[in-house]
């Protein structure tokens, strides 16, 4: 069973595939750049379509998906917390 | 497998186009006339009215485009004739001139001197006329390469970039090599991967004037704009779904151009492309606008991937819908031609959703109504430039 998908090894975030993903759940995660196996344990209930931090973020990081930048963290993230608008906005605009 | 010897069943026109549909259109010019040309097919069965709310006091650039936009959905190979309705004769005339170029039958009525019922009577014999010939015209095997396809996705959300637009662009990227006429645009949707885009521009001139488009929109949005866009550009659609920034909804947007297709052009609004392969079109991101610019560009069928079930149609254009989420394909599964979700599980590769997407097109250029034309979705939605004068 996938749970998430992370697009590039370089991405820090991984998008959420299936519902009802609840806190404590273990993941598994498939990194479709090189057909690899990622784990990380939900620190949040996360909504399908949603994305979870595969990597510890700091505030003020580049959130890395698809190999490229994708906004900054406004907020620290752990490992398996929810990525979402609360902790990351655009640079644009 | 779709290859150069590929044919679908399509309708020759007079100018040597191909069209998958055989439409007879009434078109009004202006929001005035909408209530006759609703008259009149509602007369003419087989006839389809396409009511706008434009095309008064408007000047300039704004009125080109509105011209441009009613000419070329009257142009399109879609359509076999057009009754066109205007309050009066010379903007009537002027949308008439410009749709006779193709040589398909076209005639048009001003209501002014008139008055509704007796142009409506006459509208209603030219309309039942032009119905009865374009229902003896029949279908002709037609090569693949005179297919023209575009694309826009909408209420995308992260399913779109992992599934729904990366099935359109490998549908692309096999189209391609077979001279098969494409489109996508989006301006606005392509902030954050918009040096993506421009490194796959085939020259420096195309890249230029990409980024001037580009370059040109951005300004449209500082100007105007009173926060980050996060509940337009992003949608609220968009963030239920998962998405977040633009640079992530843009970055998921131009996976529908594939991998190795190559942008050879930039078209303005609602212009024809002049040769095939991929074209760029300046255009909103608003589902209905871009849909209806390209459908007057020329477009036959359009691939619409969605992730939270957009729900959109246009009257001459067919829209394929296809989505990766599960969820939009079970709760709104009446709305959705394929569903890719076997991609996010690797019950299925890319390769293979790209087959299916371009057997549902083959499928849907034959003749099988889209989801979309069965449920009655027939938005045309004019794109404006500024205000009325």
């Amino acid at each position: 069973m996938i749970h998430f998908l992370v697009h590039d090894k370089k991405d820090t975030v991984g998008v959420v595939v299936v519902e009802n993903i609840k806190a404590g759940q273990d993941l598994t995660g498939w990194v479709m750049e090189g057909d690899s196996t990622v784990h990380v344990k939900a620190l949040n209930d996360i909504p399908i379509g949603h994305k979870v931090a595969t990597q510890a973020i700091k505030s003020g990081d580049t959130v890395i998906k698809y190999g490229h930048d994708i906004g900054k963290a406004v907020a620290d993230m752990k490992v398996g917390e929810h990525c979402h608008v609360h902790n990351l906005k655009t640079k644009r605009w | 497998m779709i290859s150069s010897k590929t044919t679908f069943r399509g309708y020759r026109r007079e100018n040597g186009r191909v069209g998958v549909r055989n439409h007879v259109i009434i078109l009004p010019v202006d929001d005035l006339s909408n209530a006759a040309c609703e008259a009149v097919a509602n007369n003419i069965k087989g006839t389809l009215a396409i009511p706008h709310p434009y095309g008064r006091l408007q000047f300039g650039a704004d009125l080109e485009l509105h011209f441009r936009t009613l000419i070329g959905a009257g142009c399109n190979p879609n359509v076999a004739a057009v009754v066109v309705i205007g309050i009066e004769d010379g903007w009537t005339q002027r949308v008439v001139e410009g749709i006779a170029k193709t040589g398909k039958p076209v005639t048009g009525f001003g209501i002014e001197l008139h008055g509704d019922h007796d142009t409506i009577y006459r509208a209603s014999k030219v309309a039942k006329q032009y119905v009865q010939w374009a229902s003896e015209l029949r279908r002709e095997d037609c090569p693949i390469s005179e297919l023209w396809v575009s694309t826009k996705c909408g209420e995308s959300d992260t399913t779109s970039g992992c599934g729904s637009n990366p099935t359109v662009g490998n549908a692309f990227d096999k189209l391609e090599p077979l001279g098969v006429t494409m489109c996508f645009g989006e301006t606005t949707e392509i902030t954050g991967g918009e040096l993506i885009v421009a490194e796959r521009c085939a020259t420096p001139q195309v890249r230029e004037r990409f980024m001037y488009m580009f370059d040109r929109y951005q300004e449209v949005v500082d100007r105007h704009k009173t926060s980050d866009l996060s509940e337009s550009q992003p949608t609220k659609g968009n963030i239920a779904g998962g998405l977040t920034t633009i640079e992530e909804k843009a970055l998921g947007n131009i996976q529908k151009i594939g991998h190795k297709c190559k942008v050879i052009g930039v078209l303005d609004k609602a212009e024809a492309p002049t040769g095939s392969g991929l074209w760029f079109m300046d255009s909103s991101s608003a589902a209905a606008e871009m849909v209806t610019l390209v459908a007057a560009a020329g477009y036959v069928v359009h691939f619409f991937p969605t992730g939270q079930g957009n729900v959109i149609g246009n009257p001459i254009l067919p829209v394929i819908k296809l989505s990766a989420n599960p969820r939009t394909c079970r709760t709104m599964s009446e709305h959705i031609d394929l569903d890719v979700s076997g991609l996010l599980q690797r019950e299925k590769n890319l390769d293979r959703c790209g087959d299916e997407l371009l057997e549902i097109m083959l499928r849907t250029c034959n003749g099988r109504l889209t989801a979309a034309e069965a449920l009655g979705h027939r938005e045309f939605v004019l794109t404006r430039l500024y205000e009325s004068a």
